[in-house]
């Protein structure tokens, strides 16, 4: 479900991956140190490539990957990427770069462009290669379409030698490459299948000086309902949130995204939840979040999702949207008044209550009399007064 | 008419033993739908409220005539439970768990469509058909018998609509939630095909939201072949820019997966799209005649 569902590895996690499984990758070393940095480099051997681990692409346009000849760049390049923040090509982020990769720099006679990934229309995987790497595969659709050989893997046969070969012959990689080229896709496929993963990107794949085919880059995207039963990689997932808000939804179990707005949100499912910062952004106003309280939630999470929302200083008001299915609308009411015992919501609040038990849960709302708290009856009206309230408190 | 669940469906559920699965096991019972077996292994021989369970899903088709399973047992074990149901025979399956591993579903969704069985979900709210059946969590008291047929990725807000509809006077023929994974066993295009031929359904309400492509197929789909008038909404369009890593996914669907994209798809092709819950149950109501 949107938006969590997926966990991006950073490139030199995605490296430990593809080495796991036998796909050669530069020699490297991580570093959240410009000290650890340098250390690494001299270990290394120049020239070598300094690269910010953030889990976005464009890096290289963002000024976060730099060749270092010497002990002196590497230190001013270490310097320059570690805590710089890098925005992705649709304006994602800002992330921050709190670690960098430093790895031996190639000697490059060719890069190609490969990936697998899930195709949800087809229903199936689809293999992808390019023998012109290093540009963006957008960039290469748009340039020369002929030149993205796409291949989808027929649940039946796989994708072993025959499949790959077939692949890399029809992309034009040269005779003399093939066979090593054919062989690191088939070990990025097992490695897609056996790590759950939903996208295996690799650009650029290249072939070295030497001949040896290795992955220069790693994008990989691991389905997060997998994670079960990977607990390495379930391992990695904590080390990612950064934002306070979101890093407490975390620990309560709640499906909360930090927004830049001035009103706290709160839906049940994440139709209605998302359809709630529609209509709210229609009304002229500007959501502070997205946290979908899921089904059957019970009073305990309405106060966990409360403390959450109220603990964003931005927040000037709030908006309770909830349409019982399976939640009662009296066990959210019941939440409601429970944390405003507990908490300080300091901001006006607006509720809107429909569907299973919304009778009760209105009457115990009543009953309680809460300061500063507006009940409607529709979801437009809702939002409506929230947007008003917002820009009054 | 009604499509996928009605008077002929006879339900087995597997995890009808469970919390949750006793609780709308019993609220579809209740409904009127014809439940006829749970299945627990290990628990044969026993029953829930009256319902007997069974060990496995062949056992409640052989005995009980069962056709159409409900999977309600956690997501490590769905995947099978939904293979098991193909072997068995089933002809609809229903899988309401969420968060199954997509390269479980991958391999479960080639089954199903290989062995011809229509598998709908998972990580959807079920199917309801007003008056007859009710197989799934969808709260059946939002929502009258009646021409309008709704197919929805989003439960809450399938409710939200139902609901608006049942207050303009309307009611449906059957509401079909299809989930919102990645890999779902039905999407909008085969449940469009089923309310094009269903004589009850006399308008379709269509409700996305965003991520992948299947809004802007179904609209191409509508076009070609849906000759019933089709409303549409999208959730979404607030959605901040999600973090991508890799260009890959907006290759291989030409379509950037935004609420915007698909708004504008639908409408090129003519379906009109309401702005809020509120306003597609408007809209829909203008369409059918009635009295909003």
């Amino acid at each position: 479900m949107y938006p969590l569902a997926a966990l991006d590895l950073l490139e030199y996690q995605g490296k430990q991956l593809f080495a796991g499984h036998g796909v050669p990758v530069p020699e490297g070393r991580v570093a959240d140190t410009v000290e650890d940095a340098v250390a690494a480099a001299e270990e290394i051997g120049y020239p070598c490539v300094i690269k910010a681990q953030v889990q976005i692409g464009g890096r290289g346009k963002a000024g976060g990957i730099k060749v270092a000849e010497d002990r002196g760049q590497a230190e001013e390049h270490a310097k320059a990427i570690l805590g710089m923040d890098i925005r992705g090509p649709r304006g994602e982020g800002p992330f921050t770069v709190h670690q960098v990769w430093v790895e031996g720099a190639s000697e490059i006679e060719a890069e190609y462009y490969a990936s697998i990934i899930l195709d949800r229309s087809a229903k199936k995987l689809l293999a992808m290669l390019s023998t012109m790497g290093g540009m963006n595969v957008e960039e290469i659709a748009e340039k020369d379409p002929d030149a993205l050989i796409r291949r989808h893997v027929e649940p039946s046969e796989g994708f072993g030698v025959e499949q790959a070969s077939a692949l890399v012959a029809d992309a034009g990689v040269p005779e003399e490459y093939r066979e090593k080229t054919a062989e690191a896709l088939v070990k990025l496929y097992t490695a897609f299948n056996e790590s759950d993963a939903t996208l295996i990107e690799v650009n650029p794949l290249v072939v070295t000086k030497s001949g040896d085919v290795i992955a220069l880059d790693a994008k990989v995207t691991i389905d997060n309902s997998a994670l079960y039963r990977h607990e390495d990689l379930a391992d990695l997932e904590e080390g990612f949130i950064e934002d306070e808000q979101e890093r407490m939804a975390k620990e309560k179990g709640l499906t909360y995204v930090k927004l830049d707005g001035d009103i706290g949100i709160l839906g049940n499912g994440a139709g209605l939840c998302m359809s709630t910062l529609d209509v709210v952004a229609q009304a002229g106003g500007d959501p502070a979040n997205f946290l979908d309280a899921g089904g059957g939630s019970k009073a305990e999470a309405i106060i966990d999702a409360l403390t959450v929302i109220t603990s964003d200083e931005k927040v000037r008001a709030i908006l309770f949207n909830i349409f019982g299915g399976i939640t009662r609308c009296d066990e959210i009411a019941k939440g409601i008044i429970e944390a405003s015992d507990q908490i300080d919501l300091k901001v006006p609040f607006v509720v809107r209550l429909d569907g299973t038990n919304s009778e009760e849960g209105l009457g115990l709302l009543a009953d309680a009399d809460l300061p500063d708290l507006h009940v409607e009856k529709t979801m437009l009206g809702a939002a409506e007064k929230v947007v008003e309230l917002a820009g009054t408190a | 008419m009604s499509i996928i669940v009605g008077n002929d469906t006879k339900l087995v559920i597997s995890g009808l033993t469970g919390r949750e699965g006793t609780f709308h096991g019993m609220r579809n019972r209740d409904y009127g739908t014809d439940l006829v077996a749970g299945v627990t292994p290990k628990k044969g021989g026993q029953d829930v409220e009256g319902v007997p369970i069974f060990d496995t899903i062949k056992e409640a088709v052989d005995e009980k005539g069962a056709n159409t399973s409900m999977i309600f047992v956690p997501a490590r074990f769905a995947s099978a439970a939904i293979n098991e149901a193909i072997d068995a025979g089933i002809e609809t399956v229903i899988a309401i768990t969420e968060h199954i591993p997509v390269h479980d579903m991958l391999a479960t969704y080639w089954k199903a469509r290989d062995a011809g069985v229509r598998l709908i979900g998972p990580n959807c709210p079920g199917v309801l058909s007003p008056g007859k059946a009710n197989v799934g969590i969808i709260p059946a008291q939002f929502f009258e018998r009646g021409s309008i047929g709704v197919v929805s990725k989003s439960g809450t807000l399938t409710y939200q609509i139902g609901n608006e509809l049942k207050q303009a006077g309307l009611g449906n023929s059957s509401i079909v939630g299809i989930g919102g994974d990645p890999i779902v066993g039905s999407d909008f295009i085969d449940i469009l095909e089923l309310f094009e031929k269903d004589d009850e359904t006399e308008l379709i309400v269509m409700v996305g939201e965003i991520g992948g492509d299947a809004e802007e197929r179904a609209a191409d789909y509508i076009a070609e072949n849906v000759s019933k008038p089709v409303v549409a909404y999208i959730a979404g369009f607030t959605a901040p820019p999600g973090k991508q890593m890799g260009h890959a996914g907006a290759i291989i669907s030409g379509s950037s997966g935004t609420a915007e994209a698909k708004k504008q798809a639908l409408e090129a092709q003519g379906i009109r799209v309401g702005k809020s819950p509120t306003e597609t149950a408007q809209l829909a109501a203008e369409t059918i005649g009635a009295k909003a």
